[in-house]
Protein backbone atom coordinates (compact mmCIF):
# COMPACT_ATOMS: atom_id res chain seq x y z
CA UNK A 1 0.00 0.00 0.00
CA UNK A 2 1.18 3.52 -0.74
CA UNK A 3 -0.07 6.56 0.86
CA UNK A 4 0.83 10.07 0.29
CA UNK A 5 -0.22 12.50 2.82
CA UNK A 6 -0.05 16.35 2.16
CA UNK A 7 2.88 15.92 -0.11
CA UNK A 8 4.08 19.12 -0.89
CA UNK A 9 7.15 20.50 -3.07
CA UNK A 10 8.28 23.95 -3.57
CA UNK A 11 12.02 24.46 -6.02
CA UNK A 12 12.28 27.77 -4.94
CA UNK A 13 9.30 29.46 -5.13
CA UNK A 14 8.28 26.96 -8.06
CA UNK A 15 5.58 25.00 -7.03
CA UNK A 16 6.00 21.45 -8.37
CA UNK A 17 3.15 19.89 -6.18
CA UNK A 18 0.92 21.19 -3.38
CA UNK A 19 -0.65 19.09 -1.02
CA UNK A 20 -1.48 15.88 -2.79
CA UNK A 21 -2.98 13.65 -0.51
CA UNK A 22 -3.99 9.79 -1.55
CA UNK A 23 -4.00 6.13 -0.94
CA UNK A 24 -3.53 3.42 -3.25
CA UNK A 25 -4.38 -0.41 -1.81
CA UNK A 26 -2.64 -3.20 -2.74
CA UNK A 27 -3.70 -5.00 -5.80
CA UNK A 28 -4.25 -1.80 -7.63
CA UNK A 29 -2.77 -0.41 -10.97
CA UNK A 30 -3.29 3.27 -10.88
CA UNK A 31 -2.86 5.50 -13.70
CA UNK A 32 -1.35 8.81 -13.11
CA UNK A 33 -2.16 11.10 -15.58
CA UNK A 34 -1.53 15.19 -15.72
CA UNK A 35 0.30 16.86 -18.93
CA UNK A 36 3.66 17.53 -18.92
CA UNK A 37 5.04 19.34 -15.73
CA UNK A 38 2.40 18.85 -13.55
CA UNK A 39 4.27 16.94 -11.31
CA UNK A 40 3.65 13.47 -11.63
CA UNK A 41 7.38 12.74 -11.75
CA UNK A 42 8.31 14.88 -8.54
CA UNK A 43 5.20 12.92 -7.01
CA UNK A 44 6.89 9.88 -7.99
CA UNK A 45 10.56 10.81 -7.08
CA UNK A 46 8.74 11.76 -3.16
CA UNK A 47 7.27 8.06 -3.06
CA UNK A 48 10.46 6.58 -4.29
CA UNK A 49 12.67 8.92 -2.01
CA UNK A 50 14.78 10.29 -4.14
CA UNK A 51 13.33 13.67 -3.48
CA UNK A 52 12.62 15.09 -0.06
CA UNK A 53 9.04 16.46 -0.22
CA UNK A 54 8.98 20.19 1.34
CA UNK A 55 5.75 19.04 3.29
CA UNK A 56 3.67 15.73 3.68
CA UNK A 57 5.03 12.23 3.78
CA UNK A 58 5.25 9.01 2.02
CA UNK A 59 4.26 6.38 3.19
CA UNK A 60 4.93 2.69 1.64
CA UNK A 61 3.50 -0.09 3.35
CA UNK A 62 3.11 1.71 6.36
CA UNK A 63 7.07 2.84 6.45
CA UNK A 64 7.71 6.78 6.30
CA UNK A 65 10.03 6.60 3.14
CA UNK A 66 11.94 10.04 5.12
CA UNK A 67 12.02 8.18 8.61
CA UNK A 68 12.91 4.61 7.60
CA UNK A 69 14.77 4.92 3.88
CA UNK A 70 16.28 1.57 3.93
CA UNK A 71 13.33 -0.76 4.94
CA UNK A 72 10.53 1.29 2.73
CA UNK A 73 13.46 1.29 -0.40
CA UNK A 74 13.63 -2.54 0.03
CA UNK A 75 9.81 -2.65 -0.82
CA UNK A 76 10.08 -0.86 -4.35
CA UNK A 77 10.87 -1.26 -7.68
CA UNK A 78 11.26 2.13 -9.59
CA UNK A 79 11.60 2.87 -13.03
CA UNK A 80 12.44 6.65 -13.71
CA UNK A 81 11.44 8.85 -16.31
CA UNK A 82 14.73 8.12 -17.96
CA UNK A 83 16.16 4.60 -17.42
CA UNK A 84 19.01 4.54 -15.25
CA UNK A 85 21.45 2.62 -16.99
CA UNK A 86 25.17 2.52 -17.14
CA UNK A 87 26.60 2.30 -20.65
CA UNK A 88 30.05 0.00 -19.97
CA UNK A 89 28.07 -2.29 -18.07
CA UNK A 90 26.68 -5.59 -19.84
CA UNK A 91 23.05 -6.19 -19.41
CA UNK A 92 23.67 -9.11 -16.45
CA UNK A 93 26.48 -7.41 -14.92
CA UNK A 94 24.01 -4.29 -14.42
CA UNK A 95 21.00 -6.81 -12.96
CA UNK A 96 23.40 -8.50 -11.02
CA UNK A 97 24.63 -5.07 -9.43
CA UNK A 98 21.09 -4.28 -8.52
CA UNK A 99 19.83 -7.81 -7.10
CA UNK A 100 23.20 -7.88 -4.87
CA UNK A 101 22.18 -4.19 -3.48
CA UNK A 102 18.35 -5.41 -3.24
CA UNK A 103 19.75 -7.94 -0.89
CA UNK A 104 19.77 -10.98 -3.13
CA UNK A 105 22.91 -13.54 -3.42
CA UNK A 106 23.75 -16.50 -4.53
CA UNK A 107 21.49 -19.05 -5.60
CA UNK A 108 18.42 -16.83 -5.32
CA UNK A 109 20.10 -13.85 -7.03
CA UNK A 110 21.14 -15.88 -9.97
CA UNK A 111 17.35 -17.11 -10.50
CA UNK A 112 15.78 -13.70 -9.50
CA UNK A 113 18.32 -12.20 -12.60
CA UNK A 114 17.49 -15.31 -14.63
CA UNK A 115 13.47 -14.61 -13.98
CA UNK A 116 13.15 -11.30 -14.79
CA UNK A 117 16.12 -11.57 -18.17
CA UNK A 118 12.99 -13.74 -19.35
CA UNK A 119 9.75 -11.41 -17.77
CA UNK A 120 11.12 -8.32 -20.03
CA UNK A 121 12.14 -10.40 -22.91
CA UNK A 122 15.97 -9.54 -22.49
CA UNK A 123 17.13 -13.18 -23.22
CA UNK A 124 18.73 -12.03 -26.78
CA UNK A 125 20.91 -8.96 -24.90
CA UNK A 126 21.69 -10.05 -21.28
CA UNK A 127 25.27 -10.37 -22.51
CA UNK A 128 25.16 -7.40 -24.38
CA UNK A 129 26.75 -3.74 -23.52
CA UNK A 130 23.96 -1.59 -22.48
CA UNK A 131 25.26 1.31 -24.78
CA UNK A 132 25.08 -1.18 -28.20
CA UNK A 133 21.31 -1.51 -26.77
CA UNK A 134 18.18 0.06 -28.71
CA UNK A 135 15.91 2.25 -27.33
CA UNK A 136 13.65 -0.36 -26.71
CA UNK A 137 16.01 -2.77 -25.43
CA UNK A 138 17.10 -0.16 -22.71
CA UNK A 139 13.79 0.46 -21.49
CA UNK A 140 13.02 -3.26 -21.17
CA UNK A 141 16.26 -3.37 -19.00
CA UNK A 142 14.87 -0.60 -17.20
CA UNK A 143 11.72 -2.36 -16.07
CA UNK A 144 13.86 -5.87 -15.57
CA UNK A 145 15.82 -3.67 -12.21
CA UNK A 146 12.32 -2.54 -11.03
CA UNK A 147 10.99 -6.00 -11.28
CA UNK A 148 14.04 -7.87 -9.71
CA UNK A 149 13.99 -9.06 -5.84
CA UNK A 150 9.66 -8.73 -6.52
CA UNK A 151 8.90 -5.55 -5.00
CA UNK A 152 5.53 -5.34 -3.50
CA UNK A 153 5.20 -1.57 -4.55
CA UNK A 154 6.02 -0.55 -8.20
CA UNK A 155 6.13 3.22 -9.24
CA UNK A 156 6.61 3.15 -13.13
CA UNK A 157 7.05 6.16 -14.77
CA UNK A 158 6.19 6.04 -18.63
CA UNK A 159 7.33 2.75 -18.73
CA UNK A 160 5.97 2.24 -22.39
CA UNK A 161 7.90 5.19 -24.40
CA UNK A 162 10.40 4.70 -26.81
CA UNK A 163 9.42 1.09 -27.20
CA UNK A 164 7.73 -0.59 -30.92
CA UNK A 165 3.92 -1.22 -30.51
CA UNK A 166 4.46 -5.41 -29.68
CA UNK A 167 6.79 -4.38 -27.79
CA UNK A 168 3.98 -2.13 -25.67
CA UNK A 169 1.44 -5.09 -25.52
CA UNK A 170 4.23 -7.51 -24.43
CA UNK A 171 5.09 -4.71 -21.35
CA UNK A 172 1.24 -4.03 -20.34
CA UNK A 173 0.18 -7.56 -20.23
CA UNK A 174 3.45 -7.79 -18.25
CA UNK A 175 2.43 -4.89 -16.00
CA UNK A 176 -1.33 -6.36 -15.99
CA UNK A 177 -0.06 -9.27 -14.71
CA UNK A 178 1.71 -7.91 -11.70
CA UNK A 179 -1.17 -6.74 -10.07
CA UNK A 180 -2.73 -8.92 -7.83
CA UNK A 181 -0.80 -8.51 -4.46
CA UNK A 182 1.19 -5.97 -5.55
CA UNK A 183 1.03 -2.18 -5.87
CA UNK A 184 1.77 -0.06 -8.76
CA UNK A 185 1.55 3.15 -10.13
CA UNK A 186 2.55 3.84 -13.70
CA UNK A 187 2.56 7.04 -15.01
CA UNK A 188 1.89 7.80 -19.17
CA UNK A 189 0.33 9.95 -21.38
CA UNK A 190 -1.48 7.49 -23.57
CA UNK A 191 -4.95 6.91 -22.17
CA UNK A 192 -5.50 3.91 -24.12
CA UNK A 193 -3.12 2.35 -21.91
CA UNK A 194 -4.89 3.35 -18.68
CA UNK A 195 -7.83 1.34 -20.10
CA UNK A 196 -6.14 -1.46 -20.87
CA UNK A 197 -4.12 -2.07 -17.91
CA UNK A 198 -5.34 -0.03 -15.04
CA UNK A 199 -8.36 0.18 -12.46
CA UNK A 200 -8.10 3.26 -10.61
CA UNK A 201 -6.89 6.58 -11.96
CA UNK A 202 -4.97 9.92 -10.37
CA UNK A 203 -5.21 12.61 -12.56
CA UNK A 204 -2.62 15.65 -11.48
CA UNK A 205 -2.65 19.31 -13.04
CA UNK A 206 -0.56 22.07 -11.80
CA UNK A 207 0.97 20.37 -8.54
CA UNK A 208 -2.97 19.48 -7.40
CA UNK A 209 -4.59 15.98 -7.42
CA UNK A 210 -8.24 16.92 -9.42
CA UNK A 211 -9.24 13.29 -9.84
CA UNK A 212 -8.76 9.80 -7.99
CA UNK A 213 -10.19 6.74 -7.87
CA UNK A 214 -11.34 3.71 -9.64
CA UNK A 215 -11.89 4.04 -13.30
CA UNK A 216 -15.86 3.35 -13.21
CA UNK A 217 -16.45 5.58 -10.08
CA UNK A 218 -15.05 8.34 -12.08
CA UNK A 219 -16.82 7.25 -15.12
CA UNK A 220 -20.18 7.50 -13.55
CA UNK A 221 -19.31 10.58 -12.10
CA UNK A 222 -18.92 12.78 -15.07
CA UNK A 223 -21.94 10.69 -16.73
CA UNK A 224 -20.22 7.67 -18.00
CA UNK A 225 -17.76 9.79 -20.35
CA UNK A 226 -14.74 8.32 -22.26
CA UNK A 227 -11.38 8.89 -20.62
CA UNK A 228 -9.80 11.14 -23.02
CA UNK A 229 -13.56 13.42 -22.33
CA UNK A 230 -13.03 12.98 -18.36
CA UNK A 231 -9.03 13.83 -19.02
CA UNK A 232 -9.72 16.64 -20.74
CA UNK A 233 -12.28 18.23 -18.62
CA UNK A 234 -10.47 17.50 -15.49
CA UNK A 235 -6.99 19.59 -16.34
CA UNK A 236 -9.44 22.73 -17.56
CA UNK A 237 -11.08 22.55 -14.77
CA UNK A 238 -7.79 22.01 -12.92
CA UNK A 239 -6.55 25.25 -14.34
CA UNK A 240 -9.04 26.80 -13.19
CA UNK A 241 -8.49 26.53 -9.21
CA UNK B 1 29.61 -4.24 4.26
CA UNK B 2 28.15 -6.33 1.11
CA UNK B 3 26.04 -3.12 -0.10
CA UNK B 4 29.48 -1.34 -0.47
CA UNK B 5 30.93 -4.21 -2.27
CA UNK B 6 28.19 -4.11 -4.92
CA UNK B 7 29.15 -0.39 -5.75
CA UNK B 8 33.00 -1.05 -5.08
CA UNK B 9 32.70 -4.25 -8.07
CA UNK B 10 30.35 -2.34 -10.36
CA UNK B 11 32.75 1.09 -10.38
CA UNK B 12 35.29 -1.27 -11.11
CA UNK B 13 33.43 -2.70 -13.99
CA UNK B 14 33.55 0.23 -15.50
CA UNK B 15 36.63 1.27 -14.84
CA UNK B 16 37.63 -1.34 -16.50
CA UNK B 17 35.18 -1.57 -19.22
CA UNK B 18 36.22 2.14 -20.29
CA UNK B 19 39.21 3.26 -21.45
CA UNK B 20 39.27 5.67 -18.08
CA UNK B 21 41.66 2.85 -15.96
CA UNK B 22 44.00 1.40 -18.30
CA UNK B 23 44.58 4.75 -19.10
CA UNK B 24 45.29 6.35 -16.05
CA UNK B 25 47.43 3.08 -14.96
CA UNK B 26 49.41 2.71 -18.45
CA UNK B 27 50.28 6.89 -18.32
CA UNK B 28 51.07 5.79 -14.66
CA UNK B 29 53.09 3.14 -15.55
CA UNK B 30 54.55 5.21 -18.92
CA UNK B 31 55.76 8.34 -16.37
CA UNK B 32 56.88 6.61 -13.58
CA UNK B 33 58.87 3.95 -15.65
CA UNK B 34 60.86 6.52 -17.69
CA UNK B 35 61.34 8.72 -14.15
CA UNK B 36 63.01 5.65 -12.99
CA UNK B 37 64.87 4.59 -15.70
CA UNK B 38 66.55 8.19 -16.05
CA UNK B 39 67.41 8.46 -12.15
CA UNK B 40 68.96 4.85 -11.99
CA UNK B 41 70.95 5.52 -15.29
CA UNK B 42 72.28 8.35 -14.25
CA UNK B 43 72.78 6.57 -10.69
CA UNK B 44 74.79 4.23 -12.68
CA UNK B 45 76.90 6.64 -14.55
CA UNK B 46 77.86 7.97 -11.13
CA UNK B 47 78.66 4.58 -9.41
CA UNK B 48 81.21 3.96 -12.74
CA UNK B 49 82.87 6.98 -12.39
CA UNK B 50 83.09 6.85 -9.02
CA UNK B 51 84.78 3.67 -9.29
CA UNK B 52 88.41 4.76 -8.47
CA UNK B 53 87.62 6.55 -6.08
CA UNK B 54 86.99 4.84 -3.00
CA UNK B 55 85.94 7.64 -1.03
CA UNK B 56 83.36 8.95 -3.00
CA UNK B 57 82.02 4.97 -3.62
CA UNK B 58 81.56 4.23 -0.28
CA UNK B 59 79.33 7.51 -0.36
CA UNK B 60 77.06 6.58 -3.04
CA UNK B 61 73.42 5.29 -1.85
CA UNK B 62 70.76 3.65 -4.12
CA UNK B 63 67.97 4.44 -1.53
CA UNK B 64 69.17 8.24 -1.29
CA UNK B 65 69.79 8.99 -5.01
CA UNK B 66 67.38 6.58 -6.70
CA UNK B 67 64.25 5.44 -4.75
CA UNK B 68 63.95 8.79 -2.75
CA UNK B 69 64.21 11.23 -5.63
CA UNK B 70 61.97 8.28 -7.74
CA UNK B 71 59.26 8.08 -5.32
CA UNK B 72 58.71 11.98 -4.71
CA UNK B 73 58.49 11.93 -8.68
CA UNK B 74 56.00 9.31 -8.54
CA UNK B 75 54.00 11.32 -6.24
CA UNK B 76 53.67 14.25 -8.37
CA UNK B 77 52.39 11.87 -11.40
CA UNK B 78 49.97 10.79 -8.71
CA UNK B 79 48.87 14.05 -8.51
CA UNK B 80 48.36 14.55 -11.91
CA UNK B 81 46.44 11.15 -13.06
CA UNK B 82 44.43 10.72 -9.68
CA UNK B 83 41.61 13.08 -10.06
CA UNK B 84 41.15 11.69 -14.05
CA UNK B 85 40.36 8.30 -12.50
CA UNK B 86 38.21 10.00 -9.35
CA UNK B 87 36.37 12.32 -11.64
CA UNK B 88 33.97 10.20 -12.68
CA UNK B 89 33.24 9.10 -10.10
CA UNK B 90 29.64 10.94 -8.75
CA UNK B 91 29.26 13.31 -12.06
CA UNK B 92 28.71 10.50 -14.17
CA UNK B 93 26.14 8.96 -12.30
CA UNK B 94 24.20 13.49 -12.04
CA UNK B 95 24.81 13.26 -15.87
CA UNK B 96 23.66 9.78 -17.20
CA UNK B 97 20.97 10.43 -14.70
CA UNK B 98 22.00 6.58 -12.98
CA UNK B 99 21.91 8.37 -9.26
CA UNK B 100 18.33 8.19 -9.56
CA UNK B 101 18.94 4.43 -9.29
CA UNK B 102 21.43 5.03 -7.01
CA UNK B 103 19.61 7.00 -4.11
CA UNK B 104 16.27 4.70 -4.32
CA UNK B 105 18.11 2.13 -3.53
CA UNK B 106 18.46 0.58 -0.34
CA UNK B 107 21.92 1.95 0.64
CA UNK B 108 23.25 4.50 2.57
CA UNK B 109 24.90 7.65 1.66
CA UNK B 110 27.83 6.25 3.80
CA UNK B 111 27.90 3.00 1.69
CA UNK B 112 27.92 4.72 -1.75
CA UNK B 113 30.63 7.25 -0.93
CA UNK B 114 32.78 4.08 0.72
CA UNK B 115 31.98 1.53 -2.17
CA UNK B 116 32.99 3.80 -4.79
CA UNK B 117 36.49 5.08 -2.99
CA UNK B 118 37.17 1.17 -2.40
CA UNK B 119 36.77 1.58 -6.33
CA UNK B 120 39.49 3.77 -6.85
CA UNK B 121 41.89 2.92 -3.71
CA UNK B 122 42.01 -0.70 -5.48
CA UNK B 123 42.82 0.72 -9.07
CA UNK B 124 45.33 2.52 -7.30
CA UNK B 125 46.83 -0.17 -5.60
CA UNK B 126 47.07 -1.77 -8.80
CA UNK B 127 49.45 0.67 -10.29
CA UNK B 128 52.01 0.60 -7.59
CA UNK B 129 52.01 -2.96 -7.29
CA UNK B 130 52.79 -2.78 -10.83
CA UNK B 131 56.17 -0.37 -10.31
CA UNK B 132 57.29 -3.13 -8.15
CA UNK B 133 59.04 -5.67 -10.74
CA UNK B 134 61.86 -2.63 -12.00
CA UNK B 135 61.81 -1.16 -8.48
CA UNK B 136 62.85 -4.43 -6.89
CA UNK B 137 64.64 -5.53 -9.43
CA UNK B 138 67.91 -3.76 -8.27
CA UNK B 139 67.68 -6.18 -5.00
CA UNK B 140 68.62 -8.86 -7.37
CA UNK B 141 71.82 -7.11 -8.04
CA UNK B 142 72.74 -5.63 -5.01
CA UNK B 143 71.53 -4.55 -0.95
CA UNK B 144 69.61 -1.55 -0.32
CA UNK B 145 67.96 -1.12 2.44
CA UNK B 146 64.52 -2.25 2.18
CA UNK B 147 62.64 -0.84 4.75
CA UNK B 148 62.73 2.89 3.13
CA UNK B 149 61.48 1.29 -0.23
CA UNK B 150 58.66 -0.03 1.77
CA UNK B 151 57.53 2.79 3.59
CA UNK B 152 57.94 4.76 0.47
CA UNK B 153 55.24 2.82 -0.86
CA UNK B 154 53.26 3.44 1.95
CA UNK B 155 54.01 6.87 1.70
CA UNK B 156 52.43 6.78 -2.38
CA UNK B 157 49.71 4.74 -1.27
CA UNK B 158 48.31 7.07 1.05
CA UNK B 159 49.07 10.50 -0.83
CA UNK B 160 46.95 8.53 -3.15
CA UNK B 161 44.17 7.55 -1.36
CA UNK B 162 43.80 10.68 0.17
CA UNK B 163 43.63 12.30 -3.26
CA UNK B 164 41.26 9.53 -4.00
CA UNK B 165 39.21 10.80 -1.16
CA UNK B 166 39.55 14.54 -2.32
CA UNK B 167 39.01 13.71 -6.13
CA UNK B 168 35.74 11.91 -5.06
CA UNK B 169 34.42 15.43 -3.12
CA UNK B 170 35.17 17.45 -6.18
CA UNK B 171 33.01 14.81 -8.09
CA UNK B 172 30.53 15.44 -5.76
CA UNK B 173 30.13 18.90 -6.64
CA UNK B 174 28.98 19.09 -10.45
CA UNK B 175 27.85 16.66 -13.23
CA UNK B 176 31.06 17.74 -15.36
CA UNK B 177 33.39 15.53 -15.31
CA UNK B 178 36.11 17.83 -16.08
CA UNK B 179 35.49 20.94 -14.17
CA UNK B 180 35.69 17.74 -11.02
CA UNK B 181 39.08 16.97 -12.11
CA UNK B 182 40.32 20.09 -12.76
CA UNK B 183 38.89 20.95 -9.38
CA UNK B 184 40.71 18.53 -7.57
CA UNK B 185 43.96 18.95 -9.47
CA UNK B 186 44.20 22.78 -8.86
CA UNK B 187 43.35 22.50 -5.07
CA UNK B 188 45.90 19.35 -4.77
CA UNK B 189 48.15 21.13 -5.60
CA UNK B 190 47.28 24.13 -3.62
CA UNK B 191 47.56 22.19 -0.72
CA UNK B 192 50.88 20.50 -2.31
CA UNK B 193 52.57 23.68 -2.44
CA UNK B 194 51.42 25.88 0.14
CA UNK B 195 54.25 25.33 2.31
CA UNK B 196 55.94 27.93 -0.02
CA UNK B 197 54.79 30.80 2.05
CA UNK B 198 57.18 29.88 5.02
CA UNK B 199 59.53 30.81 2.41
CA UNK B 200 57.49 34.99 2.67
CA UNK B 201 55.66 34.67 6.03
CA UNK B 202 57.53 33.75 9.23
CA UNK B 203 53.67 33.47 11.23
CA UNK B 204 52.25 30.32 10.72
CA UNK B 205 55.18 28.55 9.67
CA UNK B 206 54.55 25.37 11.49
CA UNK B 207 50.92 25.17 10.92
CA UNK B 208 51.26 25.71 6.87
CA UNK B 209 54.23 22.69 7.05
CA UNK B 210 51.57 20.47 8.53
CA UNK B 211 48.59 21.03 6.38
CA UNK B 212 50.89 20.18 3.46
CA UNK B 213 51.21 16.77 1.76
CA UNK B 214 54.79 17.86 1.41
CA UNK B 215 56.61 17.52 4.40
CA UNK B 216 54.88 14.34 5.21
CA UNK B 217 55.31 12.48 2.07
CA UNK B 218 59.42 13.49 2.25
CA UNK B 219 59.79 11.94 5.96
CA UNK B 220 58.02 8.62 4.36
CA UNK B 221 59.90 8.20 1.07
CA UNK B 222 63.06 8.52 3.57
CA UNK B 223 62.16 5.62 5.61
CA UNK B 224 60.99 7.53 8.31
CA UNK B 225 57.13 6.54 9.97
CA UNK B 226 56.13 9.39 12.28
CA UNK B 227 52.66 8.88 13.61
CA UNK B 228 52.16 12.25 13.18
CA UNK B 229 52.28 11.97 9.27
CA UNK B 230 50.20 8.76 9.07
CA UNK B 231 47.30 10.42 10.86
CA UNK B 232 47.63 13.30 8.74
CA UNK B 233 46.64 11.20 5.69
CA UNK B 234 44.11 9.30 7.59
CA UNK B 235 42.54 12.97 8.52
CA UNK B 236 42.54 14.22 5.55
CA UNK B 237 41.37 11.26 3.76
CA UNK B 238 38.41 11.32 6.70
CA UNK B 239 37.69 15.21 5.64
CA UNK B 240 37.74 13.85 2.21
CA UNK B 241 34.93 11.58 2.22
CA UNK B 242 32.95 13.92 4.86
CA UNK B 243 32.72 16.55 2.66
CA UNK B 244 31.66 14.02 -0.07
CA UNK B 245 28.70 12.81 2.80
CA UNK B 246 27.87 16.48 3.27
CA UNK B 247 26.92 17.58 -0.26
CA UNK B 248 25.42 14.18 -0.95
CA UNK B 249 23.56 15.02 2.04
CA UNK B 250 22.74 18.92 1.28
CA UNK B 251 21.78 17.97 -2.63
CA UNK B 252 18.68 15.48 -1.01
CA UNK B 253 17.29 18.87 -0.37
CA UNK B 254 17.60 20.37 -4.15
CA UNK B 255 16.20 17.16 -5.76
Amino acid sequence: MIRAENLTKYYGTVRAVEDLTMEVFDGTILGFLGPNGAGKTTTMRMLTGYTTPTKGRAIIEGLDIQKEPLRAKRLIGYLPEIPPLYPELKVSSFLNFVAEVKGLHGKRKKQEVERVISQAGLEKVALRRIRNLSKGYRQRVGIAQALLGDPKVLILDEPTIGLDPKEIVEIRSLIKSLGGERTVILSTHILQEVTSVCDSIAIINEGRLIEFGKIEEVQQKYGSASLEEIYISAISRGGEA
Amino acid sequence: MRNMWAIAKKELKIYFSSPTAYIVISLFLLLAGFMYYVIISNFSLLSLRAGNNPYFSSHLSLNQSVYIPFFSNAAVVLLLLLPILTMRLFAEEKRQRTEELLFTLPLTNTQIIIGKYIAAVVVLTVMLVATAPYVFYPFFITKPELAPVLTGYLGLFLLGASFISFGLFASSLTENQIVAAVFSFAILLLLWLIYWLTYVTSSMGGFLRFISFFGHFDNLSKGVVDTADLAYYVSFTLVGLFLTYAVLEVRRWWR
